[in-house]
């Protein structure tokens, strides 16, 4: 027990190690909402594209979108990071997660949206059209609000397990959580600070899925 | 232009001369997700089968246990388990400790995919097998289940899917499986290559499945 206590709670390494993970923690928080941002915005705009059904424009989404839901996370943040320079393109490691993670978030929200759009009844933009509604309200007005609540759940489950995957920036040499856990771990011969990293991780997103269970209940299928 | 592009990211004597390392780092990647994916549904089925006894405070335990496992990133799992327990004299090989953190992960994404499943089954068919009298295991086994797994069957290939790509986090404990191996191949050839090509080759692996699973979400949809 004293052994469990001193290699993994050990309050004096975890002090130490403390404003290091804590800065680890803010680069995790920024990385996660930039790729929330970009994901959900570009995967919004990409569904919204395909509500056009212009038919090459369909097909370029649909090879982005099969590519990106496919590939492991890690696989295409190592070959940005790895394999475009010698494009002579060098990405710093945060705008590579950004980049890749936001890409991924990005395919799977697009395919969440779009079935979501095509779920709405199609009296609802009949009746839209009724009324006199031009298309771009008829979109903004009266599908979107409706799709937007069908999507919800999938979207959280999706953010939150792609918003965990910013912890594979240690693979890049991110400065986030985990990597300056290891860090610190690395000087120190102890695996406190992983005990730590793990608990602000924790403290990010035992919240987030707590609040996706609920909103899976409010929204999910039968509501 | 176009050149420079081939010879960078297309080269076939690169190709040539490291393929049998991409295959190998194949066999490792195929190995991993053969022992963990039926590891992973064994343990979730498990914790669902225990929830849908409806014990209160057991239960309270359950849903604790799969959303603590559920907010834990799954590499900082790896590290924990392949970096950390070596302190406790525990020092795992990196396919054992990428096996379990892996099913460790995903027995909390099963276990509440079943969960839900053995919910949304009316629960009168448990009283009708009741009163046929059928004993507990043999109506949840064949009258719950079977029903449980069709209702949940579009998350269930998603996060198979997902399962199979999550293999890739090995190459962090330095398993050779494909993404270590093309790593491996590109600093030995100072050619990304290799890169490209277990890209190439997850995307042709993986494909199919994601395509089955993006239909089976469709209808599950639009069943609602």
């Amino acid at each position: 027990m004293d052994r469990i206590i001193d290699n993994y709670f050990n309050l004096q390494v975890m002090a130490g190690a403390f404003p290091d993970v804590l800065k680890g923690f803010g680069v995790t928080i920024l990385v996660t909402l930039l790729v929330i941002a970009v994901g959900m915005g570009a995967g919004l705009g990409l569904a919204l594209l395909r509500s056009l059904r212009i038919r090459l424009v369909d097909l370029l989404i649909v090879i982005y979108i099969d590519a990106f839901r496919t590939l492991p996370q890690l696989v295409v943040i190592i070959v940005i990071y790895f394999g475009l320079p010698y494009a002579g393109l060098s990405l710093s490691p945060f705008v590579t997660m950004v980049f890749a993670l936001g890409a991924i978030l990005s395919a799977f929200a697009a395919e969440i949206f779009w079935s979501a759009i095509m779920a709405v009844p199609p009296g609802q933009s009949d009746a839209a059209k009724a009324l006199g509604l031009s298309r771009l309200k008829t979109m903004a007005l009266v599908i979107l609000p409706q799709a937007g609540r069908l999507a919800l759940p999938m979207l959280t489950n999706r953010a939150i397990a792609i918003g965990k995957g910013t912890a594979l920036g240690t693979a890049v040499a991110l400065p986030e959580t985990l990597g300056q856990a290891q860090s610190v771990m690395a000087i120190v011969a102890n695996p406190s600070p992983l005990t730590l990293a793990a608990m602000f991780y924790l403290a990010l997103f035992i919240p987030l899925v707590a609040a996706s269970r609920v909103i899976e209940h409010k929204f999910g299928p039968g509501h | 232009m176009l050149e420079l592009f081939i010879e960078n990211f297309l080269n076939i004597d690169s190709l040539l001369q490291i393929y049998p390392l991409l295959l190998q780092g194949l066999r490792f990647t195929i190995m991993l997700a053969v022992v963990a994916l039926p590891l992973s549904i064994a343990w979730g089925l498990v914790v669902a089968v225990a929830y849908s006894f409806h014990i209160r405070w057991f239960n309270i335990l359950l849903i604790g246990y799969i959303d603590l496992v559920r907010a834990f990133p799954i590499v900082v799992l790896l590290v924990l388990i392949f970096y950390g327990l070596p302190f406790l004299g525990l020092k795992l090989g990196g396919f054992t400790a990428a096996v379990l953190a892996i099913a460790l992960n995903n027995s909390g994404y099963y276990g509440e995919i079943f969960r839900a499943g053995i919910e949304a089954v009316p629960k009168g068919q448990r009283e009708a097998g009741r009163a046929l009298g059928f004993r507990t295991w043999h109506i949840i086994a064949l009258i719950i289940l079977p029903q449980a797994i069709r209702k949940a069957l579009a998350p269930l290939a998603s996060n198979s899917l997902e399962l199979v790509k999550t293999t890739s986090i090995a190459a962090l404990v330095a398993l050779p499986e494909l993404l270590r191996s093309a790593r491996v191949a590109q600093e030995q050839t100072y050619n990304p290559t290799p890169l490209i090509a277990a890209a190439a080759i997850y995307f042709v692996l993986l494909w199919p499945f994601a395509r089955w699973v993006a239909v089976l979400e469709r209808r599950a949809q639009l069943q609602r």
